[in-house]
């Protein structure tokens, strides 16, 4: 019954979807239309709708409602209920259906509190907001319905996969799917502004928090799904250039231009096509990693060739919507005038480069990993990853980082090198101090030499922006950029030392046996078998030391899930302030002792802690710009109140 | 008649463990590290670069496929018995194809792989140009007016 109501739910909301589209559309027209008022009401009761919806499949995951299908072949009646609970996400039709549930929130809260901009433009904007929700509904009525039942009911559920039975991949594509789909609210806005020819400071400061809030979620989601590979793979690396990586990459890239884009368009009326186009551009990335991840292309383009269905449905939208922005981008964007000029020695010249920047390395991870897919097609096998990602997108990359350092020292519109001289001696100078230092010292490579000097640099660099300004009274914004520019500092540190720092230790060992890596000394003690409730393992017991210190115990162990079968390495993390021992315990060899995998990664956190402070960089700037609006909001309010008194006292 | 009879016994050699893999145990250097510390760096090295052909898009040093074991026991003979890096890339290419390798060659059917960037490099520089040539007429303007 739960399950009828959830699929009942989700008809409803595709129906208004289809309203909203019409209304919408029809609304932004010069004359109006009459089901205007209509529009707002209908996508606020589609958030509603497709809550309940999603609030049903949830449910039916936590009472291991076997009769419906997805359950019995995602779930088991023995696995933990956290884990019940995210099976409900963690497969192809439950995402989607988070997908339009996210999206249909959105959608409600923008109809909900955006009162800024023009009517006309409002209305173009949920049109288009129900123009795409209405080709995910039909994409998740027709052929992904996750509410289908299944008779006759079976005994017991096939359970998740092993590596999903984590709390880190729980919560890993809500929070990347909440910064996919917020991005859908900007092209709205974008295609709003386009259709209405509105491409004003004012649209960039409505469409700046959802890129914001998209822009930080995404961030978290990508920083999580990297420590997640990192401890749950038990190889130690944390970031492989695989596609389904760049695919959460790229949405990223062009986030972060169109975040810095949209700075300009709304401080100073400048980048306007550019805006739009990146707003386009945005999304686009968001769908077209659905795709990737979604449509089973990954696993072999033959593989997608067999069982199309899905893959050409969401082909179809992808073009049906990218296609038809940019369709309309062309047509519009000539009647687009220039926004306001500025000298390349500027802030706005310095945003140019990091979006011009940000950009190209966007366009070389789009090639890399869709060019081996157009390859495949014509039965040509190529692979792409790291050894050319790695220096291609540094060509971009570290001009980028150089910018980064110097670009928020600068002044709008335009300003001079010797007002900035004193501070950039000084980033310029501990940068290549530390350069000769570490090439005086150790012998690494070119790339992490630099990564390391420039992060120090950057480090400096990224809190030069408060010199000279009254600390408490400084606005959040700024704050916020301070942090987040910190956040890069900190996380290209971290990337750079446990690229050329990292020790590796792979030996057959028994209990008893010593094992020396780096600074740490590792005894093992025994290995004995361990249970959970839904797998069986073979538990390692090391004693480990740094450098001589206190005894730390470390557990790795290596499970057995029999709930779909599979093997999974628990590994032991001992973390310090300058990095983390990785323990992994592998299969017994055949002398009777056990493949141990070690590493020492000196300061390996730091790329996390980076992520963590750029996303943190952006709730403080988020918090500030909302912050901004209500006050605003409200003073307007009180203005217009004193006026009505006024005009009272003056008529009485 | 033997001159041809040898590579075959000795290709047949190296298939036969490859098609059993599942239920041999491991090589021996497929979870053990070379003692030579220089070694082992370009056989880490290398390893990063090759595709475990079993799984999906990861190298034969993150994987604990079977084959990868065993594609990690090759690299690591052959950098022992004192081949370069680069030689045994070509070797496991001549093997299993270009797809092992995730470092791709110039060639034909990769081209537009390295053409991008530069394209993207001229563009990048372009749009910066224009910039500053626009700069420079804007001055012109302003020391007009």
């Amino acid at each position: 019954m739960i399950a009828e109501i959830g699929l009942a739910a989700l008809w409803l909301g595709a129906a208004l979807a289809v309203l909203q589209l019409l209304g919408g559309f029809l609304g932004a027209r010069e004359q109006g239309s009459e089901l205007t008022p209509l529009v707002r009401p209908a996508a606020m009761l589609q958030a509603l709708l497709c809550a309940v919806s999603f609030g049903a499949l949830v449910y039916a995951f936590a009472v291991t409602d076997l009769s419906v299908e997805l359950v019995a072949t995602h779930s088991h009646s023995m696995k933990p209920l956290a884990f019940k609970l995210s099976g409900a996400w963690a497969n192809h039709e439950g995402s989607m259906l988070l997908w339009i549930t996210v999206m249909a929130l959105a959608g409600g809260l923008i109809a909900l509190i955006e009162h800024r901009l023009p009517s006309r433009m409002m209305m173009a904007t949920l049109g288009a907001q129900a123009f795409v929700a209405v080709g995910f509904y039909l994409f998740i009525l027709l052929s992904s319905n996750p509410f289908k039942r299944l008779s006759p009911v079976p005994a017991d559920g096939n359970g998740l996969n092993p590596l999903l039975q984590d709390m880190g991949v729980s919560f890993h594509p809500p929070t990347l799917y909440i910064g996919y789909v917020g991005l859908s609210v900007a092209f709205s806005f974008a295609v709003g502004a386009l259709l209405t020819r509105n491409v004003t400071p004012e649209f960039a400061r409505v469409m700046r928090p959802w890129v914001l809030g998209s822009w930080i979620f995404l961030t978290i989601g990508i920083a999580a799904g990297s420590y997640w590979a990192y401890y749950e793979l038990g190889w130690g690396g944390w970031w492989f250039w695989d596609p389904v990586e760049n695919a959460s990459l790229m949405p990223w890239l062009a986030a972060t231009a169109l975040l810095h884009s949209a700075s300009v368009l709304a401080a100073r009326d400048a980048l306007r096509t550019w805006t739009i186009m990146l707003g386009v551009i945005a999304f686009s990335m968001s769908m077209l990693g659905t795709f990737l991840v979604r449509s089973g292309i990954l696993t072999s383009v033959h593989a997608f060739a067999v069982d199309p269905e899905r893959g050409s449905f969401i082909l179809i939208l992808l073009a049906l919507y990218i296609g038809g922005a940019l369709v309309l981008f062309a047509l519009r964007a000539s009647t687009i005038a220039e926004g306001e000029r500025f000298a390349l020695f500027s802030r706005e010249g310095a945003l140019v480069v990091n979006n011009v920047a940000l950009s190209s390395i966007l366009g070389i991870v789009l090639l890399g990993t869709l060019y081996p897919l157009l390859t495949e097609a014509f039965d040509v096998r190529v692979s792409v990853g790291p050894p050319y990602f790695n220096p291609v997108s540094a060509i971009f990359f570290l001009p980028m980082l150089a910018i980064l350092a110097v670009g928020p020292l600068l002044r709008w519109r335009t300003d001079s090198f010797r007002r900035i001289r004193l501070p950039v001696i000084i980033i310029a100078v501990v940068t290549i101090a530390v350069l000769a230092l570490v090439l005086a010292l150790t012998e690494i490579g070119i790339l992490p030499l630099l990564g390391l000097a420039m992060s120090v640099g950057i480090a400096i660099a990224s809190f030069m922006p408060l010199r000279g300004r009254n600390i408490l009274r400084t606005p959040l914004p700024i704050w916020g950029m301070c942090v987040a520019h910190f956040g890069v500092a900190v996380a290209l540190f971290g990337v750079a030392a446990d690229t050329a720092f990292q020790q590796e230790r792979l030996v057959a060992a028994s209990p008893g046996d010593v094992i020396e890596i780096g600074p740490w000394e590792a005894r093992m003690t025994s290995v004995s078998p361990v249970a959970g409730p839904n797998w069986t393992a073979m538990q390692g017991d090391l004693l480990v030391s740094y450098e001589g210190g206190p005894v730390r115990d470390a557990h790795p162990q290596a499970r057995s899930f029999w709930a779909p079968q599979g093997e999974t390495s628990e590994v032991a993390l001992l973390t310090r302030w300058n990095g983390q021992l990785y323990v992994a315990l592998g299969n017994m060899a055949d002398d009777g002792r056990w493949q141990l995998r070690l590493w020492w990664k000196p300061f390996v956190t730091y790329i996390w802690y980076g992520g963590l402070l750029i996303a943190f960089g952006g709730m403080l700037a988020l918090l500030g710009r909302v912050i901004g609006d209500v006050r605003r909001r409200s003073a307007e309010l009180r203005e217009d109140r004193r006026r009505a008194d006024e005009a009272e006292l003056a008529a009485s | 008649m033997i001159r041809w009879l040898i590579p075959m016994l000795a290709a047949l050699a190296f298939i036969q463990p490859v098609s059993a893999q599942d239920r041999m145990p491991p090589a021996p250097y497929a979870y053990t590290q070379l003692d030579d510390p220089a070694l082992e760096e370009q056989a880490r090295e290398l390893m990063h670069t090759l595709r475990c052909l079993k799984c999906q898009s990861q190298s034969i040093a993150d994987s604990d496929a079977p084959m990868a074991g065993d594609m990690r026991h090759q690299v690591r003979t052959r950098i022992a018995a004192g081949e370069s890096p680069d030689q045994v890339r070509e070797w496991l290419i001549s093997r299993y194809g270009d797809y092992v390798s995730y470092e791709p060659q110039v060639s034909a059917t990769t081209w537009p792989l390295f053409v991008l960037p530069i394209v993207l490099l001229v563009l990048a520089g372009t749009v910066l140009m224009r910039r500053i040539g626009r700069r420079k007429g804007d001055d012109a303007v302003d020391d007009a007016a």
